[in-house]
Parts: C-alpha cells; sequence; structure tokens
C-alpha cells in the first residue's frame, strides 16, 4: 500500500480517525507521517544494547588496546565488541576499567544497591569456586592436548583438596 | 525426543487462570532473574562439554531448591523444532533458547525445569534464567517467589558475584540485579484514541521499555505491549519493581479513560467495530495468525466493554496461546502448513466461541 501523500513510498502508519462519528482511514509513510508530527511508535522498540554497543564503539577509538585479553577464558575485548556479550565472570576484572565506564552509560551507576549474595562461609565458597574453575582449565588444557600445563594444574588441584 | 505437555504442571501456564488484579488489561506479571554459576564460562563462550556440567551441576542440585519440587525438566536442545516452537508460544523458552535466531538449531544443554508459576532456563545467555508468571497485575508477587527460589539456587550453587557491579551477566546490560520485571498489557483504548505514542514516550522518560507480545525483538501485534525495566544496575530490585508498578498503574487509569471516551463519543462506531471482529472470529473459515491476533485484542476489549457476556479471561488467554501455528500443530498431531494452520485457526477459534460466548440480543 502507498502513503496517501506521496503517493511514493510504503505507507508504515494507518490511521483511523473518528470526527464528529465518521471514520476514514489515511495511510502515511514514516516522512510524510512525520510532516504532520504522527509519531511512528509501533516500530521496532529501541533496543538498550544499541546505546550500550555505541558506547563501545566510541570508548574503542578513544582507548586503542581491544586486542587486550581475558586470562581464564581467552576473550578479547575485540570480541566483546562484535557480541556485546562477555565470555566469563573474570572479563569484569580484565577489562574492569572500560567496563565501568560502559556501565555508568547504560545503568547510570556501577554499584549494585540490590540483594546481596552471602552464602555460608566466604572462604569455603572461594575454595568451591577456585577448584571448580581449576578443573574446568584443567578439562580445557587436556582438550587442547596442552599437557605441560595440564600436569600443573592437577597438581594444584591435588594440593587444594 | 517427543515432548509431552501433559506432564508440564499446569502446562507452565498458570498464569492463563485470570485471576489476578486487572486481569482483563495486565496479562501477566513476570519477574526474570539473569545468573551465571562461578567457574565456568558463559554459555556462549563455553565449548559443549562445560554447557552440559553446568546442566548436570543444576540437576544435582534441583533437589535441594524447594521451589523446584515437582518441576518438569525438559532438554530443549532435544525436542523436535516443533516442540521448541511450542515452549516459545508458551513463553517457557526465549528465542535464543528455542533456537530460533538460528535455523533450527538450539543451543547444547539448553534446558528448562517448569512448574506451574516458576521455571528455569539453562544455558540461555546466562547460565540460568529464573522466570516467574503471575496472572494479573501482581509484579510483588512474583518478585517474592523469584526471591526464593533465586535464594534456595544460590545456597545450592556458587553464583558469579561481585562486590560492586553485583550479579555478573553474560550482556551488561543486565548486571547488578539481573532483574527483567515486566508486564504483558493490552492497550487498545490508548491506540484507537491515538494517545499511545504519547504514553509510550512517558515509559521511555521513566527509565522504561517495551516491546512486543513475544519479547525482545518481537513486533508489537493485538495491542499487547511488554513494558518493563530498562536498567538493572544502582537500584535496588524492589525500586526497579515499584517503579514499574507505579508508572503501569497510571497506565492502566489511562487505558480506562480512553475506553470511557470510546464509548461515551464512538459508541456505536466502536461497538460495529467489535461486532464485526466477533463475526469475523465466530464464522470465518481462514483465519491468518497475523488477522486473529488483530480480531482477538478486538474480542478482548468487547469483553472489557460488557459487550461480549460469556467470555472469561481465561478464555480470552486460552485463545490467544493455543491458537498460534505451533499449538495447532501439535493438535494436529503433525505439522501443519501455514495454509492448513490458518484453517485450524478458524475452526478452533469458532469452537471455543460457540462453547463459551454468550451474546445479548
Amino acid at each position: 500500500m502507498v502513503c496517501d501523500t506521496c503517493r511514493e513510498r510504503d505507507a508504515i502508519v494507518h490511521l483511523t480517525q473518528i470526527v464528529e462519528s465518521a471514520v476514514s482511514q489515511i495511510h502515511l509513510c514514516e516522512q510524510c507521517a512525520a510532516a504532520r508530527g504522527i509519531e511512528t511508535t509501533v516500530g521496532a522498540p529501541k533496543h538498550p544494547l544499541g546505546d550500550f554497543l555505541d558506547a563501545v564503539q566510541q570508548q574503542a577509538v578513544q582507548l586503542p588496546g581491544d586486542a587486550a585479553r581475558c586470562s581464564s577464558c581467552g576473550t578479547s575485548l575485540r570480541d566483546f565488541r562484535a557480541s556485546g556479550r562477555l565470555g566469563c565472570a573474570h572479563c569484569y576484572g580484565a577489562f574492569e576499567q572500560s567496563l565501568r565506564e560502559l556501565l555508568r552509560r547504560v545503568h547510570g551507576s556501577t554499584r549494585h544497591e540490590g540483594w546481596r549474595y552471602e552464602t555460608g562461609d566466604p572462604d569455603v565458597m572461594v575454595r568451591e569456586v577456585t577448584l571448580l574453575e581449576l578443573r574446568e582449565r584443567l578439562q580445557r588444557a587436556v582438550d587442547g592436548e596442552a599437557f605441560e600445563e595440564a600436569a600443573g594444574l592437577r597438581d594444584q588441584i591435588r594440593g587444594m583438596e | 525426543m517427543t515432548l509431552d505437555l501433559s506432564l508440564l504442571p499446569d502446562g507452565g501456564l498458570q498464569w492463563l487462570i485470570g485471576s489476578g488484579e486487572h486481569s482483563g488489561i495486565v496479562l501477566s506479571s513476570r519477574i526474570r532473574l539473569a545468573r551465571n554459576l562461578a567457574g565456568f564460562a558463559f554459555p556462549t563462550r563455553a565449548r559443549e562439554g562445560e554447557r552440559l556440567r553446568v546442566l548436570q551441576h543444576l540437576r544435582d542440585a534441583a533437589p535441594r531448591v524447594p521451589t523446584l519440587h515437582g518441576a518438569a525438566f525438559v532438554r530443549v536442545d532435544e525436542c523436535l523444532p516443533q516442540e521448541r516452537m511450542v515452549l516459545f508460544e508458551r513463553h517457557l523458552v526465549s528465542r535464543e533458547l528455542a533456537g530460533l535466531d538460528r535455523g533450527s538449531e538450539a543451543p547444547s544443554a539448553g534446558a528448562i525445569f517448569v512448574t506451574g508459576e516458576a521455571g528455569l532456563m539453562v544455558n540461555e545467555e546466562d547460565h540460568l534464567r529464573l522466570q516467574v508468571f503471575r496472572s494479573g497485575f501482581d509484579v510483588p508477587g512474583a518478585l517474592r517467589l523469584a526471591e526464593t527460589m533465586d535464594r534456595e539456587i544460590g545456597a545450592a550453587l556458587p553464583y558469579a558475584w561481585h562486590r560492586e557491579f553485583g550479579f555478573l551477566t553474560a550482556c551488561p546490560t543486565n548486571t547488578g540485579t539481573g532483574l527483567r520485571a515486566s508486564v504483558l498489557i493490552h492497550l487498545p483504548g490508548l491506540v484507537l484514541t491515538q494517545e499511545i505514542g504519547k504514553v509510550l514516550q512517558g515509559l521511555q522518560h521513566m527509565g522504561l521499555t517495551y516491546r512486543g507480545l513475544y519479547g525482545e525483538g518481537s513486533d508489537v501485534l493485538g495491542n499487547f505491549f511488554q513494558v518493563s525495566n530498562q536498567t538493572t544496575l544502582g537500584r535496588s530490585e524492589d525500586d526497579l519493581a515499584d517503579q514499574l508498578v507505579r508508572v503501569v498503574r497510571r497506565v492502566i487509569e489511562r487505558e480506562e479513560e480512553a475506553r470511557k471516551v470510546l464509548a461515551r463519543d464512538a459508541g456505536y462506531i466502536i461497538e460495529d467495530k467489535l461486532w464485526r471482529a466477533y463475526g469475523t472470529l465466530r464464522h470465518a473459515r481462514n483465519l491468518p495468525a497475523d488477522e486473529a491476533m488483530n480480531l482477538l485484542s478486538g474480542l478482548r476489549l468487547a469483553a472489557g466493554l460488557n459487550l461480549v457476556s460469556g467470555l472469561s479471561v481465561y478464555t480470552l488467554n486460552k485463545l490467544l496461546i493455543f491458537s498460534q501455528s505451533a499449538h495447532l500443530s501439535q493438535a494436529a498431531g503433525r505439522a501443519l502448513t501455514d495454509s492448513e494452520a490458518n484453517l485450524a485457526r478458524a475452526r478452533y477459534v469458532r469452537q471455543v466461541l460457540a462453547n463459551e460466548a454468550r451474546l445479548p440480543g
């Protein structure tokens, strides 16, 4: 369906008007709708990630070094910029400076004000998580046939167990 | 794998009952919490073995999570494409977990736990997505149940957590609380009176955002909007949920005012539109999905204005979910083509209306 005003572009806004009990329909393209001051609100909603990735993009210009990698999962700042996703919890430490700025732009804050996560003895917790991580790294090393690294990790795990 | 929907408690659709406050306008209230387990790469970075180990940890921990007692467990990656679509149409899995963004391939080790009101998606964008649905406008009720489930899972398995940033998520737009509080709301009055633009703009100024019926990237169809918080960090879960409740309460008032204006100033035009919608739904033999959605929106408004009686909110909700293509295929026992689904949809809607709608003279 073409726009009732310009008769060129496709109509994307379909208005039903009721004036003194008479109903009329108008079909407008985005530009002609805007010219009449009609907001085209039913289009694709703006996604927060759009702003976010723009922010990453801008920052990448200011801060070279997007080849920097997270030592735990190997994700680089460049990977993050391409996918919008971090690779693991340690990425937050590896890219802390960049992320802090991004979090501030996206959320207006960097400080979590919600529920605290506290379970049992923090030392036991840290040990459990470290063991989990070492086991995952060991598995990755074995899969990648990095046997020397695997042997080191295995010793570390044994020591902790 | 064959998905037996009868094994899902209440079909995972307890919210359809239409029992909550303002349930004619607000279909459901939902809380989603994004969480990751410490010690594992996030799902998109993790290889298959690691994703499987995350899933195994969850299965081992489930008996220690009382809110998941009696939950059905479904390996989404082992379901047929049509079955995954059914789960998606019920809002039990996201587009991503259903594999709808990547042709017909679902992410490996993707799974869900489903109870009547609560659920858990595993290996989506984050290791865990806790979900709670409540019927009608009941954001605080959903938040309380989500909080309980979160505490139970967090006690059974260590979460990825940072003292300053809070709960760590794959996408920094979810960092902090990991909370998405949303309501699925029907606003035909505001659309017909052309007030909707201002209302949606207002939402954005209040730190909220809106999407279509099926969340991120979905179109607004049938005047159904999903309204949710935009940010997740720097404010508490209760604050974020309260803000949504305050603003949505105002939107409901404006929708009710708009309906009154329509009934007063354009009574017979609106009535005619709604009866035409009812007539088509009651008698059509061929009903495409988008048309059905718009007509069902009209029928919902007709029921809201008391023009059609005998149609419960439950029936209206059920029509929305069960008239979708994958549900019709599931009922037919085979994958229907689009044109077959259009015929099946018309037949299904006719039957429901014949049995359940009573008409004034």
